[in-house]
C-alpha cells in the first residue's frame, strides 16, 4: 500500500490489542470453567453459549448480508432431527451430534441455490415456509411420532456430571469455532463483498462482487450454526419436541438479539445475548408480558435504534474492540500535503 | 367424483385466501412492505367481533361495521407511527418492525383472551353449516359460496377503485414513483395512509371470515399470514386478479393434499407454493421467457 505522510490506515488500535488478548483470556477461563463452577451455573452458560451463536448467526445473516430470515429455525430443528436420527443409527451420541449441526449446513447449501434467489420479504417469507415444512415432514417420521416427540436416549447412558460438561465443552468450541470463522471471513475480502451487498446489491455486482458465491457463504455458515445451536439445545434438554425446535420463537429470539444488541457489528448480538439471556433468567417466569416486552423491543429498536445499543455505542464514542474494521488517522498538519498530492 | 368435490371445496377456499390476500397484496404493490403483522391483525378483528357480538350482544350488522372502521383507523396508525418510518430505514426496517408489532399483537391477544379457541359460527346460525346439494356426492357449503362471492365483489370493488377514482389513480401513481407522484401534486404520505387503511380493513374482513368458517385462537394468525402470502406470490405479485388465481391454486392443492393424507393440506399448499417460486425465478425473467417463447416456438 502506497503510504502517505501523516495518514495511517489502523486494523489494531490499542484498545482493540487490548480487547483481543481480553477476549482470548475470557475464552481460556471459560474453558477451564467447569473445574470451578457448580453444575447450575454450567448448564446455564451452555444455554449462554447457544443464544450467543444464534444471535450471531443470525446477524451474520441480516447484518452483513442484508438477508432478513424468518425461517432459522428449520436449521436449529433439522440439527437436532439429524442428530437424533444419526445417533439412533448407531453413532456414537457426541459426533452425531456434531454430524447432526454439519448436516444442517449441507441442507443450507442445497438450499442455497433457491433460496438466495429471493428477495426481501419474499426470502423471509420463503424460509419460513420452508421452516414449517420441514417440521411437518420431520413430524412424518415414525422416530419422531408426531408432536410427542422422542428424546435422545443415549445421552442418558451418561453419567450427569460427565453428560454436563462434555455438552458445556462442545457448545463453548462450537460458539468459539462458529464465531471466528465469522470473523475471519468478514475481516477478510468477505467482509468488504457483503457489506457492499448489504448496502446495494446492484452497484456492489457493476463493481465485480460476485453476489452469489459471497451470499452463500453466509447462508451455509449461518445454516450450520443454527443447525450446531439446534443439535447442543437438544443435547442439554434431551428430549426432542418438533414443536419446540421449529416454532417460529426462535427467530422472534434472534432477531431481538441481534437487533436489541446491534445489527451490523460483531460484538453486538454478543451484548444482545447476553442482556436476552439476563431478561429471560429475569422475566421467563412472567411469560405472556415477557414475550410482549420481546416483540415490542424489537419494534422499538427497529424504529428508534436501528443500530442497536453496541451500535449506538460505537458510533458516539468511536470505539472498536474488536479489529474487524479499518480505522483511518490523519494528522492535521500532514493534510495539506494529502490534498497535494490527490 | 370424490376428486371433483375436493376441487371444487379447494376453489371456494381459494376465495378465502384471496379476501386474507387481497390487503396484503395492495400495501406489497403500494409501499414495496411485506407486513408480517397481516395475518395477527386479521386475528385481531375476528377476537374484536367477537367480543362486541357474543360477550356485549352487540347484533353482527352494527358490530362488523364498527370492527372494520376501527381496523381501517388502526391502519393508518400503523402506517404513521411504525410504517412510514420503517420505509425510511430501508428495506430491512419494515420486516423487524412488523415481525415485533405482530409478536407483540398474538401475545396481548392470548394475554386477553386466554388459549381457548372461539368461534364467529354461532353468531351467523345455520348459514354457519347449511349447504347447497349439486349432487348425491357433491356439496357445497352456503357459507363457502357467500365468502368465494365476497371475494370477487371484494377484488372487483379494489379494482374499480384503482382504476376509475382519483385515489385510486393516486395509489397508482405512487406505487410507480412517490417522488415523482408528489411532483404532480400527490400527497404520498395521505395516498400511504389511504393504502394501509384499506389493506388493514381487508384483512380484517378475512379475519372475520375465517372466524366465521373455522375456529380460531390468538396465535392463528402466522398460519394465515403465510396462507395470504402463498396466494399472493403463486398469483404473481401485485396483481389483484392474480391473488384471486393464486388463492385457488393454493385451495385446490391443499384440499387435495387432504384428500390424499391426513397431514397433507398444509403440506401440499408449502409444496405447491415452493414450486411455484421456482418456476417464476426459473421462467420469470425476461431472457427467461424469451426462452420460454423461444422453447415454445420450436415445439409448435
Amino acid at each position: 500500500m502506497n503510504r502517505r505522510p501523516g495518514i495511517a490506515i489502523e486494523r489494531w488500535t490499542p484498545l482493540s490489542r487490548a480487547a483481543s488478548a481480553m477476549t482470548a483470556a475470557l475464552v481460556a477461563i471459560l474453558a477451564m470453567a467447569p473445574l470451578f463452577l457448580g453444575a447450575n451455573a454450567i448448564d446455564r452458560l451452555t444455554t449462554l453459549f447457544i443464544y450467543v451463536l444464534l444471535g450471531t448467526m443470525w446477524n451474520a445473516l441480516a447484518g452483513y448480508g442484508g438477508l432478513v430470515s424468518v425461517g432459522q429455525q428449520a436449521f436449529f430443528g433439522i440439527g437436532a432431527y439429524a442428530a437424533i436420527r444419526l445417533s439412533h443409527a448407531g453413532i456414537a451420541v457426541y459426533p452425531a451430534l456434531i454430524l447432526g449441526g454439519l448436516l444442517a449446513g449441507l441442507f443450507s447449501l442445497l438450499l442455497s441455490s433457491f433460496a438466495l434467489r429471493l428477495r426481501g420479504g419474499e426470502f423471509a417469507i420463503g424460509m419460513w415456509v420452508v421452516a414449517e415444512l420441514c417440521h411437518l415432514l420431520v413430524n412424518l417420521d415414525g422416530l419422531v411420532q408426531g408432536e410427542t416427540g422422542t428424546s435422545l436416549i443415549a445421552l442418558d447412558a451418561i453419567a450427569p456430571g460427565h453428560r454436563r460438561d462434555d455438552t458445556y465443552w462442545l457448545a463453548l468450541a462450537a460458539m468459539v469455532t462458529l464465531l471466528a470463522l465469522v470473523f475471519a471471513l468478514l475481516r477478510g475480502r468477505l467482509g468488504g463483498s457483503i457489506q457492499a451487498i448489504r448496502d446495494n446489491e446492484e452497484a456492489a455486482a457493476s463493481l465485480g462482487v460476485r453476489v452469489l458465491a459471497a451470499k452463500r457463504i453466509i447462508f451455509i455458515i449461518a445454516g450450520t450454526g443454527c443447525g450446531m445451536a439446534g443439535a447442543l439445545w437438544l443435547a442439554s434438554s434431551i428430549t426432542f419436541q418438533p414443536q419446540a425446535y421449529f416454532g417460529v420463537q426462535w427467530t422472534a429470539y434472534m432477531i431481538f438479539m441481534a437487533l436489541v444488541g446491534g445489527l451490523g457489528t460483531f460484538e453486538g448480538p454478543i451484548l444482545g445475548a447476553v442482556l436476552f439471556f439476563a431478561i429471560e433468567l429475569l422475566f421467563g417466569a412472567s411469560g405472556i408480558w415477557y414475550l410482549v416486552g420481546l416483540g415490542a423491543a424489537a419494534l422499538i429498536f427497529a424504529l428508534f435504534l436501528p443500530r442497536g445499543l453496541w451500535g449506538t455505542v460505537e458510533d458516539r464514542f468511536d470505539l472498536r474492540l474488536l479489529p474487524l474494521g479499518y480505522t483511518v488517522r490523519i494528522a492535521a498538519a500532514a493534510e495539506p500535503t494529502a490534498e497535494r498530492e490527490r | 367424483m370424490i376428486w371433483v368435490n375436493q376441487i371444487l371445496q379447494g376453489v371456494l377456499l381459494g376465495g378465502y385466501y384471496a379476501v386474507l390476500a387481497c390487503g396484503l397484496s395492495l400495501m406489497f404493490g403500494v409501499m414495496r412492505i411485506i407486513n408480517l403483522a397481516h395475518g395477527d391483525l386479521a386475528v385481531l378483528a375476528a377476537f374484536l367481533v367477537w367480543l362486541l357480538t357474543e360477550r356485549l350482544g352487540i347484533p353482527l350488522a352494527p358490530a362488523l361495521t364498527l370492527v372494520l372502521a376501527a381496523m381501517a383507523a388502526l391502519g393508518v396508525v400503523l402506517q404513521r407511527v411504525v410504517l412510514e418510518r420503517s420505509l425510511r430505514a430501508g428495506i430491512l426496517v419494515p420486516l423487524l418492525s412488523t415481525f415485533g408489532l405482530a409478536i407483540v399483537i398474538e401475545n396481548l391477544l392470548f394475554e386477553g383472551f386466554g388459549a381457548d379457541t372461539r368461534s364467529l359460527a354461532p353468531a351467523i346460525g345455520s348459514l354457519a353449516y347449511d349447504s347447497w346439494s349439486i349432487s348425491d356426492e357433491i356439496y357445497v357449503g352456503r357459507l363457502s359460496v357467500l365468502i368465494f362471492a365476497i371475494a370477487v365483489l371484494l377484488l372487483a370493488g379494489l379494482q374499480l377503485l384503482l382504476s376509475r377514482t382519483q385515489l385510486g389513480r393516486s395509489l397508482r401513481a405512487t406505487a410507480e414513483d412517490p417522488d415523482t407522484a408528489e411532483l404532480v401534486g400527490i400527497n404520498s404520505r395521505a395516498v400511504y395512509a389511504a393504502a394501509a387503511a384499506i389493506a388493514v380493513a381487508t384483512a380484517a374482513i378475512g379475519g372475520v371470515l375465517f372466524a366465521m368458517r373455522a375456529a380460531f385462537a390468538p396465535y392463528a394468525g402466522p398460519s394465515q399470514l403465510i396462507f395470504a402470502f402463498e396466494a399472493v406470490v403463486i398469483g404473481g405479485l401485485s396483481s389483484l386478479w392474480g391473488t384471486l388465481a393464486g388463492g385457488i391454486v393454493l385451495g385446490v392443492a391443499q384440499s387435495i393434499g387432504a384428500q390424499l393424507d391426513p397431514h397433507g393440506f398444509l403440506i401440499a399448499g408449502h409444496v405447491v407454493f415452493l414450486l411455484g417460486l421456482a418456476l417464476r425465478l426459473t421462467f420469470g425473467s425476461a431472457e427467461a421467457r424469451g426462452r420460454l417463447r423461444a422453447l415454445l416456438r420450436r415445439s409448435a
